[in-house]
């Protein structure tokens, strides 16, 4: 008898429109020391699995059938009472954002005071004891210090770290984790992952872990359950699930994942998921608007009709390659770096005081310069806080450097006093942001929200013109032009990522900035996202930096790579390289962290010969 | 947090001279001064001599200065219409209008604060039902109906509650209290009611949205996730939390009270300062409206001052700035 076993679990949310079916006919099993992992996309119902098991769903949802049994005894039709005992008690629950899980009007010891107290019903010194015990074997240093603080003064791993010290309060025989790692940097979420691993096979707690990410599921687990609309699609070791899927869900899932080890040509379309539509992938660039004007005054523009109508799956041009090697080497005369930063800096005021000694300032770029070539992929990489969105951010004018000298196709931005001086280049330059729910205004119409900037920057003559030309736009992006109609929440993160995609297209822009872009979507919606945005750049041939915290992304995307550390660029390559043979120490310990994914099935990718 | 507060105490200090510079502006340049305190025979030689006597010619800065100088000492002069000094006016009747405010102030909380947090525990309780509609009209209806209703069916009908002033009232000092006589306490009833139902109904509200709120978060999640009883997971995690943005509603609430006083106090003939500032009003009496405006202000900017000092009690948050720099 295992330790955990779920039997046909069925989840209802009853609505006024009948009733939708969360989950059905699942069934799992946890054996003590083992690590089980639930991986699917966002709706698949992995998380409310979790929640029933522990009897938390959330109202109206309920339990229509099925058992959960633990260590023998059926938990599932429990008095309320009889239940919440058990939660704490003898299942553990991990959350995704430790930001939020813990009180923040409490300190720590309090938080875990009151719950071993409860649970073992100790005395307030033993509690204090164990309390601080606890912390020290999820490895925070110095505990007798820190248990007095407040959950705001911890980092975000620190405080994931706390969050497992109170689910393993009582001991727990069962852990479940829903998205442990999600909100993490990778080296944090590599130690919180090693640390789960080692206290669940050290304690031979059974241990379920709910995720998206195969990097993890890879990492830790020894079995996997793959779940595809509220259904189990497929159950087994993970080294099968990973190498040789059976399910063809399975498998295009497998096939979107990017791949730290090899550069794909592009990801493979997935079948599987909901707006699986391929954009229109051959069209004539010099005839289409996109193309036009795409003359940008210093004839660095002129390469884009030439080499267009190839389409994609052709080989970059030479420009870009050329200039990969040295610094504008093998260039024209006057065809210098597109984007070229020098010794920017960048000072924020984190305690602002009347007297300057008080001030506490922190840098969030340190004389940073850096090239970016014309038609090149700039990939710029490095763990929340180095500084990536900050130079970013620097460059599209939404914060002002310090010190430093940004140049855009020779013009110096830094040195353009007027507001008006500077839309000729805003228009140049574009944005795509990371949070497609947030980026976008939910009180206006597509149609509205990607002609916004034809209008500003008077690029099409009368309204009909311009609807034309949105429409072609949502074209190009896979989505239609009957999406102009409808706002943005009729949408999913995917489909709205390509409204932002066509909004940053809309002026026609050389240099397209993408700060995250696919960080907040599923995996094989990402597929698609990186695909289009693959597509559209070597089509317009558009120059872009690209920003990822996500190593096996820029992979994929990038032709080159910046990695940033502390503000501070440790490391400038061409991808391949960098990933082939690190330089730097902190690149080195990056790509260690990387999810290695060796086992992965390569059905039906098509892998990019090495140049 | 040094820094903080003296930042908030110049702000305070900042507030009150605005208010005193249109409490001066009122006093000096609504009527002629002159005018309101002399008789009608009065010859222009007389007028010129009392003009430069007061100082009525003096400079405009020099004025004001002597304006905010007497008036942080509480003298504003002599009231026109009582021919006394406004200082002694205003002692006499402060203390009905802050018994008055204190006492509803706490009905409102007191009642409002555990409705609020029974209806967003039990939504779709009868009761919680019961109390939102209630709320609905304490919102909605005006304070002086309220008044006029209570007068009806409690004064006038039933007979068991005076209709106004403040009934007896014991001296203590200068203070005089009605809370220790039965005539004092039943006078103080329905005034209170009245002055507290739509703050009440507001925190209930308030504390109904926020406590709503916070239960919706991660943090409550977990603490239900680690078995934590519900009643500790309620009052413990969640109310603590909500406390922070109600204290701010409630503390400018408190200062409302004292403010909205003036209507309540008219309809039951409480002898406030509401009263007396209605009356200043209706004679042109400007020296009493004048230190009634700077002691409404005084008493706002006194009560934010505390609501700032209880934010740093209740939030750690903002207590600890210095020690989160070692906070990797």
């Amino acid at each position: 008898m295992a330790l955990l076993d779920v039997r046909n679990l069925r989840v209802e949310f009853p609505s006024r429109r009948g009733s939708l079916v969360a989950v059905d006919g699942v069934s799992l099993a946890v054996e003590p020391g083992d690590v089980l992992g639930v991986v699917g996309e966002s709706g698949a119902g992995k998380s409310t699995v979790g929640n029933a098991i522990i009897g938390l769903l959330e109202p109206p949802g309920e339990m229509t059938a099925g058992e959960v049994h633990l260590a023998g005894r059926r938990i599932d039709d429990l008095e309320p009472g009889e239940k919440r005992k058990l939660r704490g008690k003898r299942i553990g629950m991990i959350f995704q954002d430790p930001l939020t899980s813990l009180n923040p009007l409490q300190t720590i010891e309090q938080q875990l005071v009151e719950t071993i107290e409860l649970h073992l019903g100790t005395g307030e010194r033993e509690a204090r004891r164990r309390g601080v015990d606890l912390l020290r074997q999820v490895g925070i240093p110095e505990p007798e210090l820190r248990v007095k603080q407040y959950p705001h003064q911890f980092s975000g791993g620190m405080r994931q770290r706390v969050v497992i010290a109170l689910a393993l309060c009582a001991e727990p025989d069962v852990i479940i984790a829903d998205e442990p790692t999600t909100a993490l940097d990778v080296s944090i979420q590599a130690q919180i992952l090693d640390l789960m691993r080692a206290l669940c096979k050290e304690k031979d707690v059974g241990m379920m872990i709910i995720t998206h990410d195969m990097g993890v599921i890879a990492d830790i687990t020894d079995r996997v359950a793959v779940m595809y609309r509220g259904r189990l699609v497929e159950h087994g070791a993970t080294v099968k699930i990973l190498g040789d899927p059976d399910h063809a869900y399975t498998r295009s899932l497998i096939s979107a994942v990017p791949r730290p080890d090899v550069r794909l040509v592009r990801f493979p379309l997935v079948t599987y998921i909901e707006d699986a539509k391929e954009t229109p992938r051959h069209f004539d660039v010099r005839r289409h608007w996109l193309g036009q004007a795409r003359d940008f005054g210093d004839g660095a523009g002129a390469g884009a009709g030439a080499g267009a109508g190839a389409g994609p799956g052709a080989k970059k041009g030479d420009a870009a390659r050329a200039g990969e090697g040295g610094d504008g080497g093998g260039r024209g005369p006057g065809r210098g770096p597109l984007i070229s930063l020098r010794g920017l800096h960048m000072r924020f005021t984190t305690r602002p005081s009347f007297f300057k000694r008080n001030r506490v300032y922190l840098d969030a770029v340190k004389d940073l310069s850096l090239d970016i070539h014309e038609g090149e992929v700039f990939g710029l990489v490095g763990e929340s806080g180095s500084g990536k969105s900050t130079v970013a951010r620097m460059i599209c004018g939404l914060h002002t450097p310090a010190a430093g000298a940004i140049r855009f196709a020779g013009t110096e931005l830094t040195s353009l006093a007027r507001e008006a001086d500077l839309d000729p280049f805003r228009r140049q330059m574009q944005m795509i942001f990371q949070d497609p729910y947030s980026s976008l205004n939910p009180r206006m119409r597509v149609m509205d929200i990607v002609a916004e900037p034809i209008r500003f920057h008077r690029l099409a003559g009368g309204r009909e013109e311009v609807e034309g030309i949105v429409s072609d736009l949502l074209e190009q992006v896979g989505l239609g032009a009957g999406a102009a109609i409808r706002y943005p929440h009729e949408f999913s993160g995917g489909q709205r990522q390509r409204i932002s995609i066509a909004r940053a297209l809309a002026t026609r822009p050389r240099f397209l900035i993408c700060d995250e872009p696919t960080s907040a979507l599923d995996v094989s919606i990402q597929a698609q996202v990186l695909n289009l945005l693959k597509d559209l750049q070597e089509l317009l041939r558009l120059t872009m930096l690209f920003i990822s915290h996500d190593l096996p992304v820029i992979r994929q995307m990038c032709d080159r790579v910046g990695v940033m550390q502390g503000g501070r660029l440790c490391e400038v390559r061409e991808t391949e390289a960098l990933f082939e043979s690190p330089e730097h120490d902190y690149t080195r310990h990056l790509l260690a962290l990387m999810p290695r994914l060796e086992g992965l099935s390569r059905q039906g990718l098509e892998i990019e010969e090495p140049a | 947090m040094p820094a903080f507060l003296l930042r908030r105490l110049l702000q305070s200090v900042v507030v009150m001279l605005t208010v005193a510079l249109i409490a001066f502006a009122l006093f000096r340049y609504v009527g002629d001064p002159i005018n309101n305190m002399v008789g009608q025979d009065t010859t222009l030689e007389e007028r010129e001599e009392l003009r430069e006597r007061l100082g009525l010619n003096d400079p405009f800065l020099l004025q004001f200065a002597r304006f905010v100088r007497e008036a942080s000492a509480g003298e504003f002069g002599l009231s026109y219409q009582h021919r006394r000094p406004v200082r002694e006016l205003v002692a006499e009747r402060l203390p009905a209008t802050l018994e008055l405010s204190f006492v509803s102030a706490v009905l409102a909380l007191l009642v409002g604060a555990p409705m609020g947090v029974y209806t967003a525990l039990r939504r779709r309780g009868i009761l919680s039902r019961g109390f939102m509609t209630f709320s609905l009209i304490g919102v909605s209806l005006p304070t002086f109906l309220i008044g006029i209703l209570l007068i009806l069916f409690f004064g006038v009908i039933l007979r068991w509650l005076p209709t106004f002033g403040r009934g007896e009232v014991v001296a203590i000092g200068w203070w005089t209290t009605g809370f220790l006589t039965a005539s004092g306490l039943k006078s103080l009833i329905m005034p209170a009611i009245t002055l507290a139902l739509f703050q009440m109904t507001l925190i209930m509200r308030l504390i109904r949205a926020e406590m709503l709120e916070v239960l919706r978060t991660d943090f409550i999640k977990f603490a239900h996730a680690r078995g934590l009883p519900a009643r500790s997971v309620h009052f413990r995690h969640a109310l603590k939390n909500t406390m922070v943005p109600v204290i701010t509603i409630t503390g400018l609430q408190l200062g409302s009270i004292i403010a909205f006083a003036i209507i309540t106090e008219s309809v039951f003939q409480w002898p406030g300062m509401g009263l007396l500032f209605i009356q200043a009003i209706g004679e042109v009496d400007i020296p009493v409206m004048a230190a009634y405006l700077v002691l409404i202000a005084f008493f706002f900017v006194f009560i934010n001052f505390i609501v700032d000092l209880l934010y740093f009690v209740v939030d750690p948050r903002l207590r600890a700035d210095k020690a989160t720099a070692n906070g990797q």
